[in-house]
């Protein structure tokens, strides 16, 4: 149980996510399981962004809607794969990151969560409005991946749960062994070090602004790629995907779970992914139970639920 | 790690602990909470009282109904979890649902790969054009309440009109309907505005259409308070042109909204439902209206909308499918797809292969508020 290594957090992870499976007791399970791992891929990324570098952003959802659209528009209009459309919206969100990251990166604290916040309204309100390329409100459909029909002449027959549960899972074990080697690289430790003070991070020689442009281009990546798996294993996208209803949703997984731990945050997603679920019953008191555990969370175990507790267990307390 | 095992694992006991037997297993995911509420709010309690009603009267050939109904909250992400949970985990026959086209098209897809007749309860034209197998629909397409609104329009002479609509998913898809269909019937758009769902005056809009030359009449595809804005507006800036609403606003709330003097002379097209109480006796669609309104206002104290009928006609459809298709999932496909001329509270269905909405342009009845109220045109 040491959270600091990176190997036993991969493993442990990629064991549970082999594991599951066994305790399924019906196929609906698996979209549960690739609905928490797409989330926890984005929340992966946010916590490179708001966990390493100390940077909030309120917007992410609109890189997601970016890389579902990719998914959507680039296989009608341009006639690519799915797949390669997955990598044509990261290097879209990678590119607008970098763009709109310049100038806002300048900005700290409520001014730049109030900048990528108007971002992320601004590509909802585009795929909203653009009625004669994206569908408008009413969404539009996605191709599928052509990598089942190709495993099925094979003879793996997976069903379409099935299928996006090794998928959804492989991207996220993928971005978490990024994420925490990241944590260990000299560029990790120097955003810790902006995280820490940014005047001292300069004054140590290091370019916080580039660093700062590093960590949102990165994040952005990880939530266009989220957004393209959701719309490919949906099938079919809506502007809700960009909403800032999304974004608020990502950031608090993650703040839940403990956004300086990727392990965490991911638990965060988890939980928060689940709840409605289990919360069916009551599903008119869902916002008030989810709001309750953020309180709660905030006031008891403000490093996120996660690292708060592991600190508990080693005995170093708060 | 081991609390996130222990989570998880938790987590997953009470997700399979909610599995219970039954007889025949019918599955609802509507949006009866969040932004879509005022679809799925009147659905869901449509869809519990008709199936508290069929399983008091005996149930389906002996067997009683067990209902698993989810809120979806009109986001299709979630919508598309509940779909594969209603037919995965819930082993459902048949689904009910998707109150708006976002929530449907999520569904559409799950029911399509596990072979699960769907009905949806939403309005565009895509969900049965081109044709799936497994998906029906009752309420009528946003075309066709166009097409209703043009037909009128070209017997009083009218060819030129002014178009302001909302920029919400009703509006705006069937202010692209109508502008796709207009030159069907002659009809020219001279001016094409729009506003925001949250507008609370629509006065530069309808200036600029009062001062559009040839503008004959105005429609205002819309939906919520949007439209009873634009009524309001019109009448304090005294233009003088009729005014055409869309099946969206039929509701008396709309004319308590716009104020009965402001709503004078509005037209727009509804559903039998809407005006059960001034259908006349001979009309087949009048006891299937009276009957619904009456029990669903009074079971829930509230006026009915044609958005619960929607809701009523489904699973009516679905339980008249299993009575004489049995409980299988592929026979009450059949059994619906075979169905003739089902009177219901938004139209007299009939479908076939090759139409999986059953319904015509006579569905739709063109209605003038006259003194608060709603009177028939045709």
């Amino acid at each position: 149980m040491k959270l600091s290594s990176k190997w036993v957090q991969l493993a442990a992870l990629a064991v549970l996510v082999a594991v599951l499976p066994l305790f399924f007791p019906s196929g609906y399970y698996y979209r549960v399981g690739a609905l928490i791992f797409v989330n926890g891929l984005a929340v992966t990324g946010l916590v490179i962004l708001i966990g390493y570098a100390g940077q909030i952003s309120l917007g992410h959802a609109g890189f997601a809607g970016i890389g579902g659209y990719a998914c959507a528009l680039a296989p009608e209009h341009l006639g690519l794969p799915p797949s390669l459309s997955i990598l044509l919206g990261a290097a879209i969100s990678a590119l607008l990151a970098v763009l709109i990251g310049k100038p806002i990166l300048r900005l700290r604290g409520y001014y730049l969560a109030v900048a990528t916040l108007g971002f992320g309204i601004l590509v909802s309100m585009v795929l909203t409005n653009e009625r004669a390329l994206t569908g408008g409100p009413d969404g539009m459909a996605v191709q599928g991946l052509a990598l089942r029909k190709i495993l099925r002449g094979w003879g793996w027959r997976l069903s379409s749960g099935e299928f996006w549960y090794v998928m959804s899972a492989l991207a996220m074990l993928l971005g978490v062994w990024i994420a925490l080697n990241l944590f260990q690289s000299a560029t990790g430790r120097a955003m810790r070090a902006l995280h820490g003070s940014e005047v001292a991070a300069r004054t140590v020689g290091i370019d916080v602004a580039r660093l700062k442009l590093q960590a949102f281009v990165i994040s952005a990546v990880y939530a266009s790629v989220s957004g393209s798996l959701l719309a490919l294993q949906n099938k079919f996208v809506t502007p809700d995907i960009a909403g800032f209803m999304h974004s608020i949703e990502l950031v608090t997984m993650a703040v839940l779970g403990g956004v300086g731990s990727v392990v965490g945050a991911v638990t965060g997603g988890a939980i928060l992914t689940l709840l409605p679920q289990v919360l069916t019953v009551f599903a008119e008191y869902e916002q008030l139970v989810l709001g309750l555990v953020m309180i709660l969370v905030m006031i008891f175990l403000p490093r996120g639920l996660l690292p708060s507790i592991a600190a508990k267990m080693k005995g170093r307390g708060e | 790690m081991k609390l996130f095992m222990t989570t998880a694992v938790s987590a997953l006991t009470v997700l399979g602990g909610t599995a219970a037997m039954a007889d025949i297993k019918l599955g609802a995911s509507v949006s009866a909470s969040g932004p879509a509420a005022f679809l799925g709010d009147p659905e869901a309690k449509t869809i519990e009282m008709m199936v508290d009603q069929i399983n008091e009267e005996g149930g389906i050939n002996g067997e009683k109904i067990d209902l698993v109904l989810y809120d979806d909250g009109g986001d299709p992400n979630k919508a598309r979890t509940f779909a594969t949970r209603l037919v995965e985990d819930d082993e459902v026959v048949a689904i009910i649902g998707g109150s708006t086209t976002g929530t449907t098209m999520s569904i559409l897809s799950v029911a399509e790969d596990a072979e699960v007749p769907f009905i949806s309860l939403a309005g565009a034209i895509q969900i049965i054009d081109p044709v799936h197998k497994w998906v029906f629909k009752t309420p009528h397409t946003d075309r066709m309440a166009c097409e209703k609104i043009f037909s009128d329009m070209q017997k009083k002479g009218i060819t030129k009109i002014g178009m302001i609509s909302g920029t919400d998913g009703f509006g705006a898809s069937m202010q692209a309907q109508c502008k796709d269909v207009a030159p069907k019937y002659a009809i020219e758009i001279l001016s094409d505005e729009t506003y925001g769902p949250q507008d609370a005056d629509m006065t530069p809009q309808l200036t600029k259409i009062r001062n559009t030359q040839g503008v004959q009449a105005i429609l205002n595809p819309g939906f919520g308070q949007g439209p009873a804005i634009v009524t309001r507006n019109k009448a304090q800036l005294g233009i003088d042109l009729p005014l055409y609403e869309s099946h969206g606003v039929a509701s008396d709330g709309f004319i308590e909204l716009a104020g009965a003097a402001a709503a004078e002379g509005v037209r727009l097209p509804g559903t039998a439902l809407l005006v059960a109480s001034i259908l006349p006796e001979s009309d087949p669609q009048k006891p299937v209206v009276t009957a619904y309104k009456a029990a669903y206002e009074a079971k829930y104290g509230e006026t009915v909308s044609t958005f619960g009928g929607y809701a009523h006609d489904a699973v009516d459809l679905m339980s008249h499918a299993m009575k004489t298709g049995g409980n299988d999932p592929a026979a009450i496909r059949d059994a619906l797809e075979a169905t003739q001329g089902y009177v219901g509270t938004t139209g007299i269905y009939s479908f076939s292969p090759e139409d999986h909405l059953g319904l015509d342009l006579s569905a739709f009845k063109m209605l003038e508020i006259h003194d608060g109220g709603w009177t028939l045109i045709d």
